[in-house]
């Protein structure tokens, strides 16, 4: 068993690795079967996959939403980071109100206020965009908070070699502040982003076809509540996955960089 | 060059860093300010550097009183080379980059003159073998010679130097001195901030003691090392030379 330990001294060969992977994931299905057994769960996918054009589509959606609300969310949380940085007092308050409130609420409240003040009189065809708006004021709120630790990270001291050189504010920002926050700035972006896509699941209770709610309909047309959201688990994994790997990817350029 | 100061105030809310400093140093090429931390030296240095406004008085350059408003200190910044104690690179471009930069962008080099520039202005410095590396690849005395490159390299009428050793150890602080010592034969004007007093006196044309916002005493670095007038100035100077 001791080769399986890393004690920070030796280099860990890559079949150790594997090896302990491999372990590690046995013992996750070991657990899983293990509760099904006792369970005496009967397993019935046929069924469940007769809806695969269902659970493809709210997939779909599930990706056009978060599509859309990536850019908007990077959009809310730009603007509202500017502003918070704003010398005109008003507007920085502003925004510090916006993005306290919104971090401090659940979103699905959110959810539901937006919709009752707002929502309410939108025609269907709306319903996908304006879940996507509610989405991305939300996650933009944190997006917000993401980019102005990133910006005020970058010191003092470089801000005064910029002025010293001639730079103008602006070139301050463009050649100075943002190159290097922008490092501090993706790791925790791209966590961001993962957040995007699990979030807009809670979009199911404005009755948005999306991926959630796919495997609730089908889930009530053939009662096999584990086959649907199986799947799920794995359609969600699919989009987070390569962004969560891709985090920590450059997580460690960052580190080596600086 | 030319620095006359009258009146110079600066307060950072209640508490007051310069404190109607005058005075007019004449016509010279090097000027050193020394006093004990807390005295203002650096703050003055900031001041003429356009990094810090006064909230009263004049500063002369030359005969030309500096203007504060926001365009005029752009212009005025642009004139001149400022290092700092540490941190004055750009962790994110290479000693090459970190020269290009403000001969690109501010002073509208195209970039084969501005690399031009640079790498000779590197060469110099014994810096050329490390012109592609970052920042956190130079030792604190590499560091501190590319900044004096990127200083030097726009041409500037003069040379700020805010405590440019004070985070280095004996060796690269003597490298570094080294190095501004070989501007002074050069015949560049430049204002010094240091603790280093033996070079201060070697190097300065005159000497100005700042003592709680003041300048206590001034004149040239012999006389001043070797009587100088003030009981301020004897006791600091007897504090840190005694060892």
């Amino acid at each position: 068993m001791a080769f399986l330990f890393d004690d920070g001294r030796r280099s860990v060969s890559g079949t150790t690795r594997a090896l302990s992977f491999a372990l590690a994931l046995a013992l996750f299905a070991g657990v899983c079967s293990g509760a099904f057994y006792f369970l005496s769960y009967q397993w019935a996918w046929r069924p469940v996959l007769g809806y695969w054009r269902l659970f493809w589509e709210g997939w779909l959606a599930t990706l056009g939403l978060a599509g859309l609300a990536l850019p908007l969310s990077c959009l809310v949380g730009l603007v509202s980071a500017a502003a918070r940085r704003s010398g005109f007092l008003p507007l920085s308050y502003a925004a510090r109100i916006f993005v306290e409130i919104t971090r401090g609420t659940p979103l699905l409240v959110q959810i539901y206020i937006y919709w009752y003040v707002f929502g309410q009189n939108l025609s269907r065809d709306y319903r996908f965009l304006a879940g996507a708006l509610v989405l991305s004021l939300f996650e933009g709120a944190y997006i917000s908070e993401i980019i102005r630790a990133g910006i005020e990270s970058v010191g003092r001291s470089q801000w005064d070699s910029g002025r010293a050189i001639g730079f103008t504010r602006p070139q301050i920002y463009r050649h100075v502040v943002f190159p290097q926050a922008i490092r501090r700035i993706l790791p925790p972006l791209a966590g961001q982003f993962a957040s995007i896509i699990k979030d807009s699941s809670l979009l199911s209770v404005l009755g948005i076809s999306e991926f959630t709610l796919a495997a609730g309909q089908v889930n009530s047309f053939t009662f096999a509540v584990f086959e649907s959201y199986v799947l799920v688990t794995v359609g969600y994994l699919v989009l987070t996955l390569p962004i969560l790997l891709w985090t920590q990817s450059i997580e460690k350029h960052s580190r080596f960089e600086t | 060059m030319r620095l006359t100061l009258d009146g110079v105030t600066k307060n950072y809310g209640e508490h007051r860093v310069l404190d109607r400093v005058s005075a007019d140093f004449g016509e010279l090429r090097s000027l050193v300010f020394i006093g004990p931390s807390g005295g203002g030296k650096s703050t003055l240095l900031r001041v003429l550097a356009g990094l810090e406004i006064p909230d009263s008085g004049t500063v002369s350059l030359d005969g030309q009183a500096i203007d504060f408003s926001d365009e005029a200190l752009l212009r005025h910044r642009k004139g001149l080379g400022v290092v700092f104690q540490a941190y004055n690179l750009f962790p994110h471009l290479s000693a090459l980059g970190n020269i290009t930069l403000p001969l690109v962008k501010v002073h509208g080099k195209s970039r084969e003159e501005a690399e031009h520039i640079a790498m000779e202005t590197l060469g110099r410095f014994q810096l050329a073998a490390h012109a592609h590396k970052k920042p956190a690849e130079l030792s604190g005395g590499q560091q501190q010679r590319a900044a004096i490159a990127r200083a030097i390299a726009v041409k500037p009428r003069v040379l700020l130097f805010d405590e440019p050793t004070s985070a280095l150890d004996p060796e690269m602080t003597s490298e570094v001195l080294a190095v501004i010592e070989e501007l002074k034969e050069e015949g560049r004007d430049f204002v010094l901030v240091t603790h280093e007093m033996g070079f201060a006196r070697h190097v300065a044309d005159r000497i100005a003691f700042l003592y709680e916002g003041r300048i206590a005493e001034q004149g040239p670095a012999e006389a001043l090392f070797s009587s100088p007038q003030t009981p301020e100035c004897r006791d600091f100077l007897a504090r840190i030379l005694r060892y």
